[in-house]
């Protein structure tokens, strides 16, 4: 694998639009085509050489290049990774809004946390967070109702709010706590929580499973107790009591029987 | 000798009151008295004629102190400014009509801006929750006509919009409701017993922002599922009991307000309400009906909506591509991320009302207000542009609550030289073309490159 390392030069006034920036974009370009990438800043429209020093060479295809990036100012640079499908890119700091969103493969990891709207509708690939992430991980775009379809994504310390939304595939492990909203209108996907939940967790879900191991602030009345059961999560085995819900929403059917979402929390 | 205008159109709130009778002088200069207008409604036509009105545009100097100008210099500032700007915000937008929104709209699109307005900090997550999941909806003549169970959720219209009441939802008698308020079943959910909640028959008092937890347990009591004992601070029987009410009426109208689309989870709740509203549809007729504040802010989404498809924070700084996310392109998160570099407030009182993070970044920006009063907006600005005001002193097209149009209607002329709100985008725009002809390029991307280029 082949690396192109490329660094800001400096920190941007308003914020930095960087969708050139995936193994896909980056394969089979010399360093001066690489430079010749465009992105913007409002309607001021630049290359990605006017923003960065580029060094290094990339693959002949997207799985053979890796993508280093440096900051300072990486944390008001928008669509890292987005749309990527093969490589990797790692991001030396914090990065903003919409990294690795709608991704299909590859691998992205951010050393800092990632803003809102990250790793939305995401459909393949793994993305790991050192950090924490904003709200809307892995949920669906704006008056969309697909959210994460496929993939992994990791969180190393705590996530925003509405976590999952709209999730149908995949799956999302944060090892810390989550705000409010977690899968909310979901449809599919694993969601798994290592620490706490605070509230609204599978609020209109109708397929999918959410492990909590911390338990959640307070529980939807939506959610029926159906048992307690052994489960092995993330390589950890514990007894979880087993929720069905949420009871106020439709539900689909399946072979005749009513397709439940399941919620589960660590039994104490 | 006076003259009587009928039928005049209240540009106060969301519900449009379209009786109210003016009373102006023979040469249609003063208005002397307006009658079936609500106290706030007659105020905004009485002090039209208050000496100390701002008449000529007003340029801040360097001392700070404002300086009158021409409304040509005006106009040449403000185009400049906007050319010059790698995003120009524009807010507001409410109090003013279809007409000048839709200038104004053309004026963003050529200077690579953002247009959000009002609903932005109000109504957008229904927005946001009816693009999500739809909305069954009706006219506010329906719910006068057909109504028999009225809900009111996180609003209080005996405050907000004061002739609602009267006109529409509890008291008013009409064709299927003959009885009036005595054939109508009100019930109010709230966090705290406001002056509508005292005119119930059946008051939901809920802790404060469970909202979307008692929808889910009025959804699954409707379903015939248990529910824990309480919920919200709401006891199950009296979620039960609420449900019996719904379930018996003829026609359910929900009124939902701020408490419900700006408490936790925003969007989420009117979702959640919204299919309430549908699940109630299993048993009777049901219907929800946000209670919109600005007089004209359902038409600013409906004019945006039209032009670029999106009814608010519709991010155009792309030039040929209209971007909608609200949580990046609000209003509010783009000054609190600084991710604007000049702003536009127009027909709102931006600094009044947002918090303060961003109004600090608005006065730190470049910044133009218009709007035909002194505010907290204008005092922070560049720039105060004074227009005429709309349902006063010139008409145009609104949208009541209901997404009905009206037409609303001028009673008195403006002060001599002052221009309407679409007037003034019309000469804006003019003067933009004109920058981008002096300098031979084709966009406000061009001119911005060029610029930078010669610096």
């Amino acid at each position: 694998m082949k690396t192109v390392t490329i660094k800001l030069k400096k920190v941007p006034g308003l914020y930095l639009e960087c969708e050139s920036v995936t193994p896909d974009k980056f394969a089979g370009k010399s360093l001066d085509a690489i430079a010749a990438l465009p992105c913007s800043e409002g309607k001021s429209n630049y290359k990605l050489g006017d923003w960065f020093e580029i060094s290094g060479s990339a693959g002949a295809t997207a799985e053979e290049t890796k993508i280093d990036v440096y900051g300072p100012g990486t944390s008001k640079c928008k669509y890292f990774g987005a749309w990527m499908s093969a490589g990797e890119v790692v991001i030396n700091g914090t990065a903003d809004m919409f990294t690795g969103s709608w991704m299909t493969g590859g691998k992205l990891h951010v050393k800092g946390d990632v803003r809102s709207f990250s790793g939305l509708q995401m459909k393949g690939g793994e993305m790991l967070i050192d950090g924490r992430a904003w709200n809307y991980l892995g949920a669906a775009y704006r008056g969309d109702w697909r959210g994460m379809q496929g993939g992994l994504i990791r969180v190393k310390g705590d996530a925003g709010s509405d976590l999952g939304t709209f999730m149908n595939g995949g799956t999302i492990i944060v090892e810390g706590n989550v705000d409010i909203h977690v899968g909310t209108h979901a449809e599919g996907g694993t969601i798994i929580v290592k620490g706490k939940a605070h509230r609204r967790v599978g609020g209109q879900m109708v397929k999918g499973e959410i492990y909590v191991f911390k338990g959640c602030d307070v529980m939807m009345p939506g959610f029926k107790k159906i048992e307690e059961r052994e489960i092995e999560v993330d390589g950890e085995k514990h007894v979880f009591n087993v929720f069905i819900g949420d009871l106020g929403e439709r539900h689909p059917k399946s072979k005749g029987e009513v397709v439940y979402g399941h919620l589960y929390t660590l039994k104490e | 000798m006076t003259k009587t205008i009928k039928n005049v159109i209240c540009t106060f709130c969301g519900t449009l009151c379209d009786d109210l009778e003016v009373d102006v002088t023979d040469d249609e200069k003063k208005i002397l008295q307006v009658r079936n207008a609500c106290a706030i409604g007659a105020e905004k036509y009485l002090h039209v004629g208050n000496p100390g009105r701002v008449v000529v545009p007003r340029m801040r100097q360097p001392d700070g102190t404002y300086k009158d100008v021409s409304y040509d210099e005006a106009i040449d500032f403000a185009a400049k400014t906007l050319l010059k700007a790698k995003k120009p915000l524009f807010y507001g937008w409410s109090s003013t009509n279809c007409e000048a929104i839709s200038a104004g709209n053309v004026l963003a699109e050529k200077t690579g801006g953002v247009i959000d307005n009002c609903a932005t900090v109000c109504h957008g997550s229904s927005l946001l929750a009816i693009q999500d999941t739809g909305v069954p909806s009706c006219t506010l003549g329906e719910v006068k006509n057909r109504a028999d169970r009225i809900i009111f959720w996180g609003c209080n219209p005996a405050h907000a919009h004061p002739r609602h009441m009267s006109r529409y939802s509890i008291f008013p008698r009409g064709f299927f409701t003959a009885k009036g308020q005595k054939g109508r079943k009100i019930i109010c959910v709230d966090c705290r017993e406001t002056d509508t909640a005292k005119v119930a028959d059946t008051f939901v008092r809920i802790k404060q922002s469970y909202d979307y937890e008692i929808i889910d347990a009025f959804r699954t009591v409707l379903r015939g599922e248990e529910i824990p004992d309480e919920v919200g601070g709401v006891p199950a029987e009296k979620i039960k009991e609420v449900i019996d009410i719904l379930k018996s009426g003829r026609f359910v109208t929900l009124f939902f307000g701020m408490g419900l689309t700006h408490t936790l989870g925003r969007n989420h709740n009117i979702d959640e309400a919204i299919n309430f509203i549908r699940d109630l549809n299993d048993y009777t007729k049901a219907v929800l009906i946000a209670m919109r504040g600005h007089y004209n802010v359902t038409g600013a989404g409906q004019v945006l909506g039209w032009q670029y498809g999106y009814p608010f924070a519709c991010d155009l700084s792309r030039l040929t591509v209209a971007r909608h996310n609200p949580g990046e392109t609000t209003s509010v998160d783009l000054l609190v991320r600084h991710e604007v570099d000049a702003c536009v407030v127009i027909a709102s009182d931006l600094a009044a009302h947002f918090p303060f993070e961003a109004t600090r970044t608005m006065a730190s920006i470049p910044t133009i207000t218009i709007d035909p009063h002194i505010s907290m907006s204008t005092e922070l600005s560049d720039l105060h542009i004074p227009v005429a005001i709309v349902g006063v002193e010139v008409g145009g097209c609104c949208y009541r609550m209901d997404n009905v149009p009206i037409e609303t209607r001028k009673c008195v002329d403006a002060p001599e030289g002052v221009l309407d709100d679409e007037e003034l985008f019309n000469r804006i725009s003019k003067r933009v073309d004109e920058i981008l002809a002096e300098n031979g390029v084709q966009d406000a991307s061009e001119y911005l490159a060029k610029i930078e280029q010669e610096s």
